[in-house]
């Protein structure tokens, strides 16, 4: 605080007080005096109305009108510069590959006009579900991030720190080793459903212990143990199961969008979008709740339908995600922060959609390294977005440790 | 005060999962008052604002608010009538003191709680009324916990409330933060007829600021009443429960435990020059003897707070022989006199008198600029003492 305590000679615009007496205030004497630095100036000026632009406007106001403005686009800059990096990195994605394809092919090939059948068969079946998958599927993982960060108010919250992953991966590996000596073959859409179903229960396990557990980092803790158990449960059945029955789950666990396709990416994208929907709906609450729930509450946001909202979308979301691609590390934690920090805010209303697109560019592009780096052998995607993701949460921790200090 | 009731509690009982904290609180509110719920730690006080603010539900009991029950009251309904200052740590990120401020308006905006310009305004006062406005576009988390409270109560004054609850407000407050707290909530009471409800540590900041005060004590509401009837040293020593030290009515002022024993010293004081040395044998832990005052003396309370005899008269009376001699029979035991450099005029001449005594005896009589320490070497360090 400035340690003006220059009088502060024109006293506010005073409501009309009666009781002047009684508060034993002098004439020209400010009750608050001492805090105001000199922003009176401007305060003034800005009453004046129109002002020309002038020598005669203080600095610091001119400083805060640049601040303002270049706040003012520094929104909708950052939104065309992602979308332009979605765009060029669909185009990057679609046309990389064992069979590299130009980007005028592409076009003939997206139009249906192109001659050669192998290279259109290798877009819309191989790379198109696996390209839309990834933007889709890591959007659905940065919004979810966000959202279970905004429930547990904590930083690093996220589909895969809270044992959302590893209760997927409980259920496929069951369904593996049961399915499989029923069917000889699981089918890709059980092991789906099983990866959902897998992730719902801890999510709904971890709500049951919610409504006896008010501090949010021991639930946070309850979620990670959660996880655990489930972790250890598939360990123990890997260690009694043939080795043919699991030999997919290894692969399963490791993540990656290579497996999509169009009929397994369709009622995930029909989960995924009106969910995201339903979050961006939630933006006014989310902006309450980041001042607590108490003060949440005292606003008139019905905190129990809130909660139940957050955490149900935020585990439809991620859910979705694990039952396609497996579980895919640090993008739901990385991804709402480095969101956060190119924006410059954290008004929900710019954060859900920033988050679900940078989660979009993050995953294409992880996935695009994933695919090129070491062609033809293929990297397991959470080995690309934990080399990315998991030094960006250190240096955010860090950053964040700093600020508490200089509290 | 001829303002209509607006809120008041009915034979309300609070707690926590069906066990009351706090039972049978009654009160009611006329708009524009303040009222202040002072007790001890751990009385109720939080469970009380939390259960009229709809935080909380009650256990039993009414809580009316223009006419309306709380309970039939929606979230939105009950946020434009009532707003919060809580105790709870509140740590956004990359949020600006204008966003933060701006959440007030929540119950007032659209579905996506876009500001109108009318908002804007309203968030732009509030910030100025607090005098943080300077702050406004600077990060909620970069300033320090006296400015992020200002904040937090601009928020509370955007929602425009009609009724603002603040739990324990001035905790963590430095004494001046402490003080332009209190003024902006007399301010926001006399000329926008807010009515304030506040939990408070300090009691001699609660009896500056209220116009009612509810005591909670033992589960319960041990008295209530205007500052006038409830800060007074019974009571105040009853509510705390107080073994040692002292409530000092007059400037509302607590002192410390008095130092029990034979008196070693004898001051004689009066109009206040007696107040450090008092201070001053205290905190060193000598017992001492104050006389001769008189009962409207500024520094008889202090005196009777921390002197292990005081000998005084009635106001502007002269002394009376009795209590001269008395007085004297108790120096004569002491091992040294402080004068406190008081004039001498018609009505206590005899404290003169009472000085030439003690020369006469041989005591050691320390007067001037350093009366204390003359007093403190006659006495002796115990620790040298000790060693010797």
């Amino acid at each position: 605080m400035s340690g003006g305590t220059a009088a502060f000679s024109a006293r506010r615009p005073a409501p009309s007080c009666s009781d002047m007496e009684f508060l034993g205030r002098e004439e020209g004497q400010s009750r608050i005096g001492g805090i105001r630095p000199s922003y009176q100036h401007d305060h003034h000026s800005r009453n004046d109305g129109h002002v020309p632009f002038s020598a005669a406007i203080p600095r610091q106001r001119l400083r805060r009108k640049v601040r303002c403005s270049m706040k003012k686009i520094r929104i909708p800059l950052m939104f065309a510069l992602l979308t332009s990096a979605l765009l060029v990195l669909l185009a990057l994605s679609l046309g990389i590959g064992s069979v590299p394809i130009s980007p005028g092919e592409i076009l003939r090939i997206l139009t249906g006009s192109a001659a050669d059948a192998k290279a259109s068969s290798i877009i819309l079946k191989i790379r198109m579900p696996r390209v839309f998958g990834a933007a889709i599927l890591g959007g659905a993982l940065g919004l979810s991030g966000f959202l279970l960060q905004t429930f547990f108010r904590n930083p690093v919250a996220g589909p895969y720190v809270l044992g959302i992953s590893s209760g997927a991966r409980l259920l496929v590996c069951i369904t593996m080793i049961f399915l499989l000596r029923l069917f000889s073959a699981a089918p890709f859409i059980c092991l789906m459903a099983a990866a959902f179903a897998g992730s719902l229960l801890v999510t709904g396990l971890v709500l049951l212990f919610a409504r006896r557990i008010r501090s949010m980092s021991t639930l946070l803790v309850v979620g990670i143990m959660v996880g655990s158990i489930c972790t250890s449960a598939t360990d123990f059945l890997i260690t009694f199961a043939d080795e043919a029955d699991v030999v997919n789950l290894h692969s399963w666990s490791l993540g990656s969008f290579s497996a999509i396709n169009f009929a397994s990416l369709t009622p995930a994208v029909l989960i995924i979008i009106p969910a995201a929907i339903g979050a961006f709906l939630l933006s006014k609450p989310v902006g309450a709740y980041q001042l607590g729930e108490n003060y949440a509450r005292s606003m008139g946001v019905n905190i129990r339908t809130f909660r139940l909202l957050l955490i149900t979308l935020s585990s439809l979301l991620s859910a979705s995600v694990t039952a396609l691609a497996g579980p895919v590390s640090f993008v739901g934690v990385a991804v709402p922060h480095i969101a956060r920090l190119l924006f410059g805010t954290s008004r929900p209303l710019v954060i859900i959609p920033a988050s679900f697109l940078f989660g979009s560019v993050f995953c294409l592009l992880c996935d695009l390294i994933a695919r090129t780096a070491f062609a033809p052998s293929e990297l397991a995607i959470s080995s690309v977005t934990a080399v990315f993701g998991a030094p960006i949460v250190i240096g955010l921790m860090i950053g964040r440790q700093r600020r508490r200090e200089n509290d | 005060m001829t303002e209509p009731i607006t809120f008041s509690v009915k034979a309300l009982s609070a707690g926590y999962g069906g066990h009351p904290v706090v039972s049978d609180v009654c009160f009611s509110l006329r708009k524009g008052s303040i009222l202040s719920l002072i007790g001890p730690n751990g009385a109720g006080k939080s469970t009380i604002l939390k259960t009229i603010s709809g935080q909380l539900s009650a256990l039993s009991g009414t809580v009316m608010i223009d006419g309306r029950s709380l309970s039939s009251m929606t979230g939105t309904e009950l946020a434009r009538k009532m707003s919060l200052l809580l105790t709870d740590r509140v740590r956004p990120e990359m949020m600006t003191c204008f966003e933060a401020a701006a959440m007030g308006r929540y119950p007032y905006t659209g579905r996506f709680g876009r500001l109108t310009e009318e908002d804007r305004r309203i968030v732009t006062s509030a910030l100025d009324r607090v005098g943080v406005l300077s702050l406004a576009e600077k990060d909620f988390l970069e300033i320090s916990d006296g400015q992020r409270q200002r904040v937090l109560l601009a928020r509370a004054l955007a929602q425009e409330p009609e009724i603002l609850i603040l739990d324990e407000p001035t905790s963590y407050l430095d004494i001046r933060h402490k003080i332009e707290l209190l003024d902006i909530l007399l301010e926001e009471a006399r000329c926008r007829q807010l009515t304030i409800i506040l939990s408070l540590h300090e009691i001699d900041l609660a009896e500056k600021v209220s116009d009612y005060v509810l005591c909670i004590r033992d589960s319960g509401v041990l008295c209530s009443g205007t500052p006038e009837e409830i800060f007074t040293e019974k009571r105040i020593r009853q509510l705390y429960d107080i073994q040692e030290g002292t409530y000092l009515t007059g400037p509302g002022s607590i002192e410390l435990g008095r130092t029990g024993g034979e008196p070693e010293v004898f001051i004689v004081g009066g109009a206040g020059n007696g107040l450090p040395f008092y201070r001053a044998l205290a905190r060193k832990r000598i017992p001492f003897s104050a006389g001769i005052l008189f009962e409207n003396d500024l520094e008889y309370g202090t005196a009777r707070a921390l002197a292990a005899r005081v000998h005084s008269v009635p106001a502007f009376e002269e002394i009376p022989a009795p209590v001269f001699d008395a007085a004297l029979a108790n120096l004569l035991h002491c091992r040294a006199v402080i004068d406190a450099g008081t004039p001498v005029r018609a009505a206590n001449r005899r404290n003169a008198a009472l000085l030439e005594k003690a020369r006469a005896a041989g005591l050691p009589v320390c007067g001037g600029p350093d009366a204390l320490e003359q007093a403190i070497h006659v006495l002796g360090c115990p620790n040298q003492k000790e060693e010797t």
